[in-house]
């Protein structure tokens, strides 16, 4: 399904991930941030139970952050170095070399994803956690950071500039936290009718992450996290597509 | 073998390239002259189809570069304007990305790679991170991804900028030796090179052909002998010279 051009950009991406500082630092902070969520702030220990719910809670939190600085230099860095001329004029299809970098950065987010496994461990040593919860909660949360990451992707598609590229996804990001996160839906329900909390709540990541963090294994949550990868990167094509030579 | 035809390009209302029609044929090369902003580096995007014109057509053996980009793609190398490379790969590592999408495997693909170190001379720098090399060599890794796959048409966006003199001469060289079964069009402001490896030569002026033949031809055009400069001066300064003198080196 994955054919040689897509796997020769996820190759070429992971090169300049790990020959560079970029993954390192990315995986320790994005680890050390997430133990100490979970362990400090999400009070593991102490609420007594054994399940990964205090652990799971920050992911949209982290990822707000850590995503869009992963994702960043995906097609910005193209631009100010002139490479993107060069991986555009290769015997690919713009849609191949698209595909590529998401399918690298989004495994490469897998990859630190995978490297949190001593929490689960941890709540299998201490107790008998539900094996199925925390099976969903980690399709959750790698279904919501390939979100993140496509909406990264689009704002590196759009700028030569790093940094504006890292501020636009956070604030859509933020955007798409708040707008399902009950003191702002509360907020909102003062004055507006039910149905626009809820039209407007759905488009949460924190109200679809939600149900999956609980062991719920919707499809809806699921189809909402592939439409958000799916639309954003239609729309990345596109941007690269109006912006070739700018 | 590259046939460019009347194209057009526009960025919002401004014009960069006016109805340009030319043709490289297998054993030229064409040297495309034109002072900053004439739209050389805007055309040979287009031929290369990172850009898509507003109108008109470019095809490359054949293939039409916007109908069938990939086919066209195959047959062409590129050396892009200032020789970008990934600067965190080795030039090793990049080249051999570059050859796993120009479709080769295995020991074909370790071949190709080692030709392309050998033929540009990268052999002392070949583990070295590319943001590391000099200009020189940055120039030359670039050079040997537009090669690797020994391509029937080359597209070359000032491919001597920033090489010292004795790095111009084997660039230089290497070109003509592979003008022979090729068509290349590269682009640039030394006028001595294009007397030197070109030959024939194309001018733009204001995003419009204003010349198109040989240098000698050129040199001759307008009835006396002149220096290549002052035929270069005289075409490009006004764009009402240019056109006029542009018709008539053309018939």
């Amino acid at each position: 399904m994955i054919g040689r051009n897509v796997r020769a950009v996820i190759r070429r991406e992971w090169r300049s991930y790990f020959n560079s500082p970029i993954a390192y630092v990315f995986l320790i902070i994005f680890l050390a941030l997430a133990a100490f969520f979970t362990f400090f702030v999400g009070l593991f220990y102490e609420a007594g139970q054994a399940d990964l719910r205090g652990f799971f809670l920050w992911h949209p939190w982290l990822y707000l952050v850590l995503v869009p600085a992963a994702a960043m230099r995906l097609w910005a860095e193209e631009r100010r170095s002139g490479t993107i001329e060069l991986l555009l004029t290769l015997p690919m299809t713009p849609t191949e070399a698209l595909l590529g970098k998401f399918l690298a950065a989004w495994l490469f987010l897998a990859l630190a994803l995978a490297l949190t496994f001593p929490v689960p461990l941890s709540a299998f040593y201490l107790g008998r956690p539900d094996p199925g919860v925390i099976f969903t909660g980690y399709l959750g949360s790698l279904l919501l950071a390939g979100a993140y990451l496509a909406i990264g992707l689009f704002t590196s598609a759009l700028t030569r500039n790093q940094v504006i590229s890292f501020i636009v996804a956070v604030v859509i990001g933020l955007f798409l936290i708040l707008c399902g996160f009950p003191p702002v839906t509360d907020f909102v329900a003062r004055f507006a009718p039910a149905s626009v909390v809820e039209g407007v709540a759905a488009f949460s990541f924190v109200t679809h992450f939600d149900g999956l963090q609980r062991g719920v294994l919707d499809v809806q949550d699921m189809l909402y996290f592939v439409s958000v990868m799916v639309f954003m990167l239609f729309v990345t094509q596109w941007a690269l597509r109006s912006r070739a030579g700018k | 073998m590259i046939q460019v035809h009347e194209v057009t390009k526009y960025f919002g209302r401004v014009a960069a390239v006016r109805g340009v029609t030319f043709e490289a044929r297998k054993g030229e090369v064409l040297g495309f002259l034109g002072p900053n902003g004439a739209g050389k580096s805007t055309t040979m995007r287009i031929i290369t189809g990172f850009l898509p014109p507003t109108s008109g057509c470019v095809t490359v053996d054949g293939y039409d570069v916007g109908r069938d980009p990939v086919a066209a793609r195959r047959r062409l190398g590129y050396l892009p304007e200032n020789a970008p490379a990934y600067g965190d790969m080795t030039v090793e590592e990049f080249l051999t990305f570059i050859a796993e999408v120009r479709g080769f495997d295995g020991t074909e693909r370790r071949a190709r790679v080692e030709n392309a170190i050998g033929q540009c001379l990268l052999d002392p720098v070949r583990r070295r991170t590319i943001e590391t090399l000099s200009k020189g060599y940055r120039q030359r890794t670039c050079f040997a991804q537009a090669i690797l796959h020994d391509p029937p048409a080359l597209i070359m966006d000032e491919p001597t900028e920033g090489l010292d003199p004795n790095q111009k001469h084997v660039v230089r060289q290497m070109i003509r030796r592979m003008g022979r079964d090729k068509a290349i069009i590269l682009s640039t402001h030394i006028l001595e090179e294009v007397e030197a490896i070109c030959t024939r030569v194309i001018i733009i002026s204001n995003g419009r052909l204003v010349a198109d033949g040989s240098p000698a031809e050129l040199k001759r055009a307008g009835g006396r002998e002149r220096s290549l400069d002052e035929v270069f001066r005289e075409l490009t300064q006004t764009a009402d010279v240019a056109e006029a003198i542009g018709q008539e080196a053309t018939t």
